[in-house]
């Protein structure tokens, strides 16, 4: 273990000599008011959740909440930097302290949440895996596909999903397994397999862009399991945690309240007593969280609520609300009351 | 013989001298005719150039390249997620590093004040990547990118790992059984292990040794796992090149009453280095194209971002054009330098040149 041994003292004499030393004991709210940012662990690049555009801009839905909480602590949206980061290395990342919030398409799971140390500071997108198959099947439901050849990536939940499924179904079926998903998507598109099974998410994107036709594929109505994603913060400060959370909720109650970016301003004299706490004109929300009153206001502001960042990121893309819709419209979008 | 008749009587000779090589000739010429035909078709005559919502190149999949992803999506794969606005700066930063590079090929350049010139050459290049002097904005390491990222890595990964590499050597050399242990040590564990996996180490395991608030920068982690990579291998090419030099070489030195240091650097060494060239170029190639392994922790060198081009939904499946793009830039540099160190070679050799292989040897 010589090189772990190297690599540790070269490089810890070096960020002591750099002086990269924050102080553990301050709280993380401190720290990125000191630091003047908020620093945001990305995906590499998933198109309508974090991706970095033709101009070396990070867009997206997750990045949108990133955004949102460096509007709510410094009233300005652009105060973030981005770690794109791999699978892999997301979770260590988080631990050790090189960003204050991980938002890349995180599952919330129970040995996430405890064993690994981490808090998931809500659900930011509704997932599950899906199966797509060819219309020309005449498929109807994923209970129809007992044999069927099926085109899966290796290494994640959704190998593991796709077994699971097949076998409390006491079906059978030929796995292709494909690393690459560029490779795995042309071998189902040239008709390697009957099926490709992936998040739902991954199907609409893949459909709406790699598909010859995109009429000729359809999206099974079972969806096999639940992949709750959201953003991510560290055990231990609950005083960011509840900062994160309650920004994601102000971006869902905003929707539900009718309060957008282009028309909130007009909201500022509102009557309505919900309102009135929202935009910081009544109540002490502000000051419970640690931040400025208008902390709400600034998010809807610059980077808008639930809904806008939704139709901005993902519409384009051919996703539907669905799960995402607000509770009141049928879906599981539901932020608890901000009182 | 007129001017006319000499490519066809080359061809006579070279060619179709006779049944056999005519045959091969003919044969290569079919392949040719087959394979580079429809690809210059592919490339150049049916390419869409020019297409800024894809629409065309999706008209024109299968039969012509979409080279109109590489138009649209060019200064992201050059210069990553650098502020579009001072973008100028890494492209002027590599330029440098290109200018460096020529400046340094030159032999009558090899005088003291080329370090200088280094030095002053570092030091412009991280004033203009990071700024925050002069009126340039600072730009934080995280946004660095493409071209230029690869072009640091590879250069600052070269630049420590030689000197390294020749300690590492001359260790592994040296009479002292502790300071030999040592290198042998170092050596055969970093090469035991590759690359990606001091990468993995660098990024994900080291932090987690740190004390809690402690970090260091992921690029400068991942610079340094590359020198230690890099040293290990370096350092067995230098060993080769010191095993050739005859005892003759160190008992004459000693005779002449140099000291260790001297005698190294003044007899040794520049005869052993001169022999390592082929392999020492050989493996600054090979590490120049690993830099894009960097890519599996996420930072944004050419390879990362010519791959993160392609998850915008409306280039994906344009993955062909995309790593041509990528690979025309990493020959420009590898072939550049093989040229080099064959035309180094050569006006190094020439006075210990021995008998040069027949051209008839087949």
């Amino acid at each position: 273990m010589r090189t772990v041994v190297t690599v540790a003292t070269l490089a810890s004499a070096l960020a002591l000599t750099l002086g990269a030393l924050p102080a553990h004991a301050q709280s993380t709210l401190d720290a990125v008011k000191s630091k003047g940012f908020v620093q945001c662990g990305v995906n590499t690049g998933l198109a309508g959740f974090s991706q970095p555009d033709s101009k070396g801009e990070w867009k997206g839905l997750d990045v949108d909440v990133c955004r949102a909480v460096a509007a709510a602590v410094f009233g300005d949206a652009t105060k973030v930097r981005y770690t794109p980061l791999t699978a892999q290395q997301r979770f260590t990342a988080l631990q050790s302290g090189e960003i204050d919030i991980l938002s890349r398409n995180t599952t919330w799971t129970l040995s996430r949440d405890t064993s690994l140390g981490l808090n998931f500071a809500g659900v930011d997108y509704y997932d599950g895996q899906g199966f797509m198959v060819p219309k020309k099947l005449n498929v109807k439901s994923a209970k129809q596909l007992n044999g069927a050849t099926i085109c899966v990536q290796p290494g994640t939940t959704t190998e593991l999903n796709l077994a699971d499924y097949f076998r409390a179904n006491n079906m059978k079926f030929k796995p292709v397994v494909i690393e690459k998903l560029e490779e795995v998507t042309n071998a189902f598109f040239s008709g390697r397999c009957d099926v490709y099974t992936t998040d739902v998410s991954g199907l609409v994107s893949t459909r709406g862009t790699r598909a010859p036709n995109p009429a000729d594929y359809v999206i099974l109505p079972e969806v096999i399991s639940k992949e709750p994603l959201g953003p991510v913060v560290r055990h231990g400060d609950d005083q960011w945690f509840d900062i994160v959370k309650w920004s994601l909720f102000a971006m869902i109650d905003a929707e539900e309240m009718g309060l957008r970016s282009d028309n909130i301003d007009q909201h500022m004299g509102s009557k309505n007593p919900g309102i009135q706490r929202f935009v910081g004109e009544s109540g002490d929300l502000g000051k419970m969280l640690g931040l400025d009153p208008k902390w709400s206001y600034n998010i809807v502001k610059q980077v808008g609520n639930y809904g806008e960042s939704f139709d901005r990121n993902l519409k384009p893309l051919g996703f539907e609300r669905g799960l995402n819709a607000l509770w009141t419209k049928g879906g599981l979008m539901y932020a608890p009351p901000m009182r | 013989m007129s001017a006319l008749s000499a490519p066809v009587s080359w061809a006579r000779e070279n060619l179709f001298s006779n049944w056999k090589n005519t045959l091969a000739t003919l044969a290569i010429a079919y392949l040719l005719w087959k394979l580079a035909l429809p690809f210059l078709d592919w490339a150049l005559v049916h390419a869409v150039w020019w297409s800024p919502d894809a629409k065309a190149c999706r008209a024109a999949k299968g039969t012509g390249a979409c080279w109109a992803l590489v138009a649209d999506k060019h200064r992201f794969m050059l210069f990553g997620t650098y502020p579009y606005d001072a973008q100028w700066r890494p492209a002027l930063a590599s330029l440098i590093f290109v200018a460096l590079y020529v400046v340094s090929a030159i032999r009558a350049c090899w005088r003291r004040w080329l370090a200088l010139v280094w030095l002053g050459g570092l030091v412009a290049i991280g004033v203009l990547m990071w700024g925050g002097v002069f009126g340039l904005r600072y730009v934080e390491n995280e946004r660095w990118g493409g071209l230029a990222l690869t072009l640091l890595l590879a250069t600052f990964g070269i630049a420590f790992a030689f000197p390294l590499s020749i300690l590492l050597a001359l260790a592994r050399r040296s009479t002292m059984p502790v300071i030999r242990w040592l290198a042998i040590g170092y050596i055969e564990l970093i090469r035991g292990v590759p690359l990606i996996s001091l990468l993995f180490m660098a990024s994900v395991m080291l932090p987690l040794f740190l004390p809690e608030g402690v970090t260091i920068d992921k690029l400068l982690r991942a610079q340094i796992a590359m020198i230690l990579f890099a040293a290990a291998y370096l350092a067995e090419v230098v060993r080769g090149g010191l095993q050739a030099i005859p005892r003759g070489q160190y008992e004459a030195a000693q005779a002449l009453g140099l000291p260790f240091w001297k005698m190294m650097g003044l007899i040794i060494l520049p005869q052993a280095l001169r022999i390592s060239i082929p392999p020492l170029v050989n493996t600054f190639i090979g590490f120049f194209k690993d830099t894009s392994l960097v890519l599996i922790i996420g930072l944004f060198d050419l390879l990362t971002t010519v791959k993160v081009s392609l998850t915008e939904p409306k280039w994906s499946g344009f993955g062909i054009e995309a790593y041509l793009f990528a690979s025309a830039v990493y020959f420009i540099f590898c072939f550049a330098m093989s040229r080099y160190s064959q035309a180094l070679e050569k006006s190094l050799g020439a006075a210990q040149s021995r008998t040069t292989a027949g051209k008839g040897a087949a």
